[in-house]
């Protein structure tokens, strides 16, 4: 059994042990496929190669014009646009980058706790769809003051997600039934039950609706956005980023600076040395999947209090569990990583749409982008191999074997 | 057959593990290669067998340049290695581990296992093993599997055996058996690289040995060359191989274990009815060839094991049922007996690691938050005290040798209040030179007046270190005798012979 903890958690310490120039250099292998695909795809580049050696320059400057064309459209769409009047409008793109950001960025903190604990959470989806569930409950069945209202939501929320991980840690603590597999079985749990309250009058339907939709959010429990703030411009970015900016820096120090935090390292990093150094083991395991529910389902509450407050229904979850995993491990599970990545798929996505409106670029380039670096950040040693970077050098690596064949 | 290594270098970033080393092999002689753990003998082996590639010097066999790749390359030239942990898979056969990498088959592709038997039995006769070729690896004693790695490089025709560590993990009759086919097979003109860092092996089977130290040769010297002149070759300096101390002081009965009982998983009882008694002030060496429950017997009393009968106290107070936190809360300090998988975080630092087993509270925690000026100071402060080779507090612990990784585990555990100290192989896989120190610092501990409990493989540390000497055997102690007992008598009782009856 101590063989097999260390084997899976070895993997996980070889995903996050790179450093940060591997995150950036698949960034920019990525980006670089993507261009690839984007010339190739490009009309007006297929139609210039027709007669590529006739006239060469055309097939130069179509693609010049579809890498141009496709990256000032995302530049456009994700953060300034300076062909719109007035700099509200200008700047638009850019709080939209940052609200699509803010739930893959407090989705992708709890992923990275799990996995600095020496867990995989794959049940972000679950999480979030039970966190939306109980902030969407008290958002209209509770009416309360202001501000009151939208933080007793999120803290509503964080307890559901909370739960709902922690269910997974229970199960690993008491049976040593694997995480990965019991989060993946809760999504569906979760999201059969979700729906099934969501068809059900009198639980999560909207009355008098025949659709499996909640009902709208009170107006106290909303976050408010930037435009409330201002005054001015219809902004979506809501307070749910400031929780987000909150919640990275409490993790920050959390992970770096507490003894829970030390514990959580210790235990990813090697259980077996925790468990003599006198760590509880198995009581880490249940706190770090608890904290990594919670803040999913942060990101839950910032989607149903800040982003769908019209009511929602079975998708809320908008795929944005499993893009945190991508997050969490291009951000190598480090807090400010975490965020900047979170920031860079937001960026991604937000500027995917204005892509292919303006430019005709497929929006799937976008997640061929996404996988493409999901690809390289799992497997540092292409990348490594790819750019002639030095192996990391060896460190001493735990070897039982003798004990593990002569009994 | 001569092989020839010529000037081999071989740097890793900024280390150089080989500088310059020549090394001639000829057949029929047994040629050891001494030196301390991190000397980098084995990465000159690695070289030699293809798995790394040398940065300068060459290979030559017989007069002619080599170039290899891989091991193929090596193994193609009659280059066969025996390494320290068994490259064999447990669930298969012999016949089967045998043929791996080499399959020989029959029309359609079907395994030709039959051609597998024949030449295991074919080799075995040869060299007088006695193998099985239809046994499951993984059910063979340690020293028989180590024999099917012979085997299994002589059927590639091995010319140049490599024994990486060979005897590490093998008992005191299994390393003479060992001994007598290294001898058999140089008689059959197979030349041997043995590669060991002890002292008494050397003696024993070496024609000429080379001593390595710091990736360098420093020189060559006959079989009859005297144990200190080896040792100070080793470590660059004269070392005390036994240990200075003062007769122990007794106190009162401080540890006591009844009727203790450790079962395994498999509801085997692998410590059984053990009563010891350990006074303030002495040291218990337990001794015992590896696997008879001393492991188990240490953790259980730090309440590692899950199922425990009988009872341990300590200065009065029960310890079974106790969770690890609130025994080493009690005064327990701890040295695991595999330090890479127990004793440290490879990929922390040593403040890191020298704060392990205390994160619960001051000096390290205060309301929940890492006291980082706290845990600085007595990171430097044991980093000069206990001599910890780095370049700082900051060097991650899995970049330390073996002696500095251990002594990092050792200033962790004894600057506490102790009230017991347990100390499993504490000098295993450990340089002369850290062995020493460590050696001192437990004596240290036992004139403080606490407890201690070492346990260990190795005679030679058992017999330094005692006051008393309990031997296991087979999960029980087979008796309790004075650290001065004779070393015949404690090999005896290792086999499980009773003192009473050895003396008859």
């Amino acid at each position: 059994m101590r063989q097999d903890t260390l084997r899976s958690h070895r993997v996980l310490r070889e995903i996050l042990g790179g450093n940060a120039v591997v995150s950036v250099l698949a960034i920019g292998l990525a980006l670089l496929v993507g261009s690839i695909l984007v010339v190739f795809t490009d009309p007006e580049v297929q139609a210039a190669s027709g007669y590529l050696f006739a006239r060469p320059a055309d097939t130069v400057r179509a693609v010049g014009d579809a890498i141009g064309g496709a990256c000032s459209a995302l530049f456009q769409g994700a953060v300034f646009n300076g062909t719109r009047a007035g700099w509200a409008n200008q700047i638009k793109p850019l709080t939209e980058t940052l609200t699509v950001a803010t739930p893959l960025i407090a989705a992708g903190l709890g992923v990275s706790v799990a996995f600095r604990a020496g867990m995989f959470n794959i049940g972000g989806r679950g999480q979030m769809l039970i966190a939306a569930a109980v902030a969407g409950w008290i958002s209209w069945s509770f009416p309360m003051p202001h501000l009151l209202h939208m933080l007793v939501c999120v803290l509503g929320a964080m307890v559901g997600g909370a739960l709902w991980g922690g269910l997974a840690g229970v199960l690993k603590a008491r049976t040593g039934a694997h995480e990965v597999i019991v989060t993946i079985m809760l999504n569906y749990v979760a999201f059969y039950l979700v729906s099934f309250l969501l068809r059900t009058p009198g639980a999560l339907q909207a009355p008098g609706s025949a659709n499996p939709k909640s009902p709208a959010a009170l107006d106290t429990a909303v976050m408010p956005t930037l435009s409330d703030l201002l005054g001015v411009g219809s902004f979506r970015l809501h307070a749910g980023f400031i929780l987000v900016v909150a919640a990275t820096i409490l993790i920050w120090w959390v992970l770096n600076r507490s003894g829970v935090g030390f514990r959580f390292r210790v235990v990813g990093e090697n259980p077996n040395a925790a468990r003599v150094a006198g760590i509880d083991v198995k009581r880490v395991y249940l706190v770090a999947m608890m904290m990594s529910g919670g803040l999913i389902g942060l990101a839950g509450a910032s989607q149903v209090l800040g982003t769908t407050t019209t009511g929602f229904g079975s998708g809320i979850d908008a795929g944005i569990g499993f893009d945190a995993i991508t997050i969490a491990l291009l951000g190598r599970s480090r807090p400010w990583g975490v965020f900047a990545s979170g920031l860079m798929f937001g960026a991604l996505k937000t500027g995917g749409y204005a892509m292919q409106a303006a430019q005709a670029v497929p929006i799937d380039l976008v997640l061929v982008v996404q996988s493409v670096i999901v690809l390289l950040i799992a497997a540092p040693p292409l990348v490594r191999a790819v750019f002639r970077l030095p192996a990391p050098a060896a460190t001493t690596l735990p070897h039982r074997a003798p004990k593990a064949v002569n009994r | 057959m001569k092989l020839e290594l010529r000037g081999i270098t071989k740097r890793f970033g900024s280390l150089t593990a080989n500088d310059h080393i020549d090394l001639v092999i000829r057949s029929g002689e047994i040629h050891c290669l001494l030196g301390e753990n991190g000397a980098g003998k084995s990465t000159l082996m690695n070289v030699l067998y293809g798995l790394h590639q040398a940065d300068e010097g060459e290979i030559l066999l017989d007069g002619v340049a080599q170039r290899f790749a891989g091991p193929g390359d090596a193994m193609n030239a009659g280059i066969g290695m025996v390494h320290q942990h068994f490259m064999l898979i447990p669930v298969f056969t012999v016949a089967e581990n045998m043929m791996l990498g080499d399959e020989p088959t029959r029309g359609g592709g079907v395994l030709d296992l039959d051609a597998a038997r024949g030449r295991v039995r074919e080799i075995s006769e040869r060299f007088g093993f006695d193998i099985d070729p239809d046994a499951v690896v993984g059910d063979l004693p340690v020293g028989v599997q180590q024999r099917v790695e012979i085997v299994k490089a002589l059927s590639r025709d091995a010319r140049i055996l490599v024994f990486d560590e060979p005897t590490a993990v093998l008992t005191p009759p299994e390393i003479d058996e060992l001994m007598a086919v290294m001898r058999r097979l140089r008689e059959r003109g197979t030349a041997i690289v043995f590669i060991t860092h002890k002292l008494r092996e050397v003696r024993e089977v070496a024609d000429r040995i080379t001593v390595v130290r710091l990736g360098k040769v420093v020189g060559e010297a006959p079989p009859t060359a005297g144990d200190a002149e080896l040792a100070s070759m080793m470590v660059g300096r004269a070392v005390e191989l036994t240990v200075q101390k003062a007769p122990a002081r007794l106190g009162d009965a401080a540890l006591a274990l009844r009727d203790l009982s450790v079962i395994d998983a498999r509801g085997q009882y692998v410590v059984s009815h053990v009563d010891l008694v350990v006074r303030r002030g002495e040291i218990l060496a337990i001794a015992g060839v590896q696997g008879n429950g001393q492991t188990e017997l240490t953790e259980s009393i730090l309440g590692l094991q899950p199922r425990v009968e009988g009872s341990i106290t300590l200065d009065g107070v029960e310890l079974v049922g106790r969770t690890p936190r609130q025994i080493l809360d009690a005064g327990v300090g701890f040295v695991p007996e595999d330090r890479t998988v127990d004793g440290f975080v490879a990929e922390f630092t040593i403040a890191e690691n020298l704060m392990l087993d205390r994160t619960n509270g001051a000096p390290f925690v205060r309301a929940g938050a890492l006291q980082l000026d706290a845990i600085e100071m007595f990171a430097r402060a044991a980093i000069s005290e206990f001599d910890i080779r780095a370049q700082g507090i900051d060097t991650h612990v899995g970049r330390l040798s073996g002696g500095n990784q251990q002594k990092v585990v050792l200033a962790r555990e004894l600057n506490r209040e102790l009230r017991l100290f347990v100390a499993a192989q504490p000098t295993r896989g450990v340089d002369v030179g850290s062995i020493e120190f460590i050696h001192k610092r437990i004596v240290r501990t036992r004139d403080a007046g606490v407890p201690v409990i070492v346990v260990s493989t190795e005679l030679d540390e058992v017999v330094a270190l005692a006051d008393r000497i309990a031997v296991m055997y087979r999960g029980g102690i087979v008796g309790v005798v004075p650290g001065d007992t004779p070393r015949d008598v404690l090999g005896a009782m290792m086999a499980g012979v009773t003192p009473q009856a050895v003396a008859t």
